[in-house]
């Protein structure tokens, strides 16, 4: 793939939390006016539109609300790692020459409480959720059990991740939980999928984020600051991997798919993790913003104990992660959870982000994993 | 009122050594839970049922807390009545790692490595009335063989 063929020109959210009377689409709306007057483009210049909800059918029926210009608008979910893929699926109908302005947005609004859902609808049989095992939260806790065991990681640890969300939360203003909360507050949260506590976890809440993308040799002629689009891969899992809602793993392991898409981004940017200035990790519960950590090439397996306590995943660290406080601060609409990532790249790369600021960031790196084992990542550069 | 298994093919039963079921392909790759058939080689193929392993070790664990979205859930419990529980992955050598209930719910009693055996234990009752039984595991107490 080549590379700085892509630029994005705009991003716009609406912010995640709780919104009674406001529909995911009406979300979506918000973002997508937000993203485009980011861009300095109208919505009649825009040629097509690729949208992500795992709650609404036909998230592309947002053309209903910014206007029916008659554009290809079509939708894909591929779990927690929608965001990433509609991006790139927007990239590439600019790529196919379809348009020159293709817009890509995720909306969502999930009803309060876990996920609910039939085995059937994973492939798995009935029993398996009559007998309570037909739960996401399950794997969390299990691969981050496994992992502490491995590798000698501390729960204070997991505490630490969780409290360095919740202060970058505090100074991203937006986010939905914004209150910092002491590591001790953190261990003193009740156990929900152990070692995983109460305050361990992002949950599921309500939102929008959106971008326009434009090809990178035409970016100059729209009124908005370019980031471009350096890497975007997506892989599902491999025979062995430790994946969610499993009821059998082969003793032989595999490494997870954010291995592959991680090493992938890399080759594609022909960048390595040491060039990155701004990480977004898919922290649906502070174990996995660890493991991930070292499945993104940021550290070797079992140095998170030291990086983290030292600080150096914080803003104004070597390796800051999750800059606005990630999935655990703002929670995860699972359509738009990806492009809120992008969003908050593009504007650390811009110097747009004001008191959580990373100095000079150039390069900005963002990954997604979830059900059924899928993962993304895109890489973005100034 | 009879003890009938939460569904067909997933342990042998009734028996005095109850196993749980796969099925192993001719490339030797075992499907839990059992299925008729899967591709090998690009092909599809009919696979062989077989008994898994009995004993094994404890290779991760967790717990839940609250009672699962029902449904599809179908405890015999209720929020009041619910009792958490532990789940984890045992490795069955030479077979596996399965997902399973482990008996003992508090995770402060359970250690990665620690062996485990197979249990068949009562769980809540079909839409005939009768009682369910699925698989679980147990820690195999000290001093206890095989």
């Amino acid at each position: 793939m080549s590379n700085d063929d892509i630029a994005i020109i705009g991003v716009g959210m609406h912010p995640f939390g709780r919104y009674d009377g406001k529909s995911a689409l009406q979300m979506g709306e918000d973002a997508v006016i937000d993203a485009l007057t980011d861009a300095g483009v109208a919505w009649g210049d825009v040629g097509s539109l690729w949208a992500s909800s795992m709650e609404v059918f036909n998230p592309e029926a947002i053309t209903g609300l910014l206007g029916l210009t008659g554009i290809p608008a079509r939708s894909t979910f591929t779990g927690c790692a929608s965001g990433g893929n509609v991006l790139a699926q927007a990239a590439n109908s600019v790529r196919l020459g379809e348009t020159d302005v293709a817009v890509a947005v995720g909306l969502d609004k999930h009803p309060r409480g876990a996920f609910s859902a039939h085995p059937s609808v994973s492939g798995l049989p009935d029993w398996y959720g009559e007998a309570g095992l037909f739960l996401t939260t399950h794997f969390f806790g299990m691969k981050i059990n496994r992992y502490l065991h491995d590798f000698g990681i501390s729960h204070e640890t997991l505490a630490r991740v969780a409290a360095k969300a919740f202060r970058n939360g505090e100074r991203t203003g937006y986010a939905w939980r914004n209150k910092p909360m002491s590591v001790e507050e953190i261990l003193a949260s009740p156990v929900l999928n152990y070692p995983l506590r109460q305050y361990m976890y992002c949950g599921p809440d309500e939102g929008a984020a959106a971008a326009v993308v434009v090809r990178a040799d035409q970016a100059h002629k729209y009124g908005g600051t370019p980031v471009f689009l350096k890497a975007s891969t997506l892989f599902s899992r491999k025979e062995g991997a430790f994946e969610l809602l499993s009821p059998s793993l082969p003793i032989e392991p595999a490494p997870s798919p954010t291995v592959f898409a991680s090493q992938a981004a890399y080759e594609q940017a022909g960048i390595g993790p040491e060039d990155v200035d701004v990480i977004q990790l898919q922290d649906t519960d502070a174990g996995s913003e660890i493991i991930h950590m070292a499945e993104n090439g940021f550290c070797a397996d079992g140095d998170q104990e030291k990086l983290v306590a030292e600080g150096a995943t914080e803003i104004g660290g070597r390796m800051p992660v999750n800059t606005d406080g990630g999935l655990l601060a703002n929670g995860e609409p699972v359509g738009a959870s990806g492009l809120r990532q992008v969003f908050e790249l593009a504007n650390q790369l811009r110097g747009r982000c004001g008191g959580r600021q990373v100095e000079g960031a150039k390069v900005g790196y963002a990954q997604l994993y979830g059900s059924p084992g899928t993962a993304a990542v895109t890489i973005l550069s100034t | 009122m009879t003890a009938v298994p939460i569904a067909r093919d997933l342990f042998t039963w009734p028996s005095d050594s109850p196993a749980l079921l796969a099925g192993r392909g001719s490339d030797g790759r075992l499907e839990f839970p059992y299925r008729t058939h899967r591709l090998v080689g690009g092909v599809r193929e009919e696979l062989e049922k077989v008994e898994l392993p009995t004993r094994g070790t404890l290779w991760t664990f967790t717990t839940q807390v609250f009672r699962p979205p029902a449904p599809p859930y179908s405890g015999n419990d209720d929020n009041k009545s619910f009792q958490p529980f532990s789940v984890g992955y045992v490795e069955l050598p030479g077979a596996l790692k399965i997902e399973a209930r482990l008996t003992e719910p508090d995770p402060e009693k359970l250690r990665i490595g620690m062996e485990m055996e197979l249990r068949i234990v009562p769980f809540g009752t079909d839409a005939d009335g009768n009682e369910t039984l699925i698989y679980a595991f147990a820690p195999v107490e000290e001093g206890e063989t095989a």
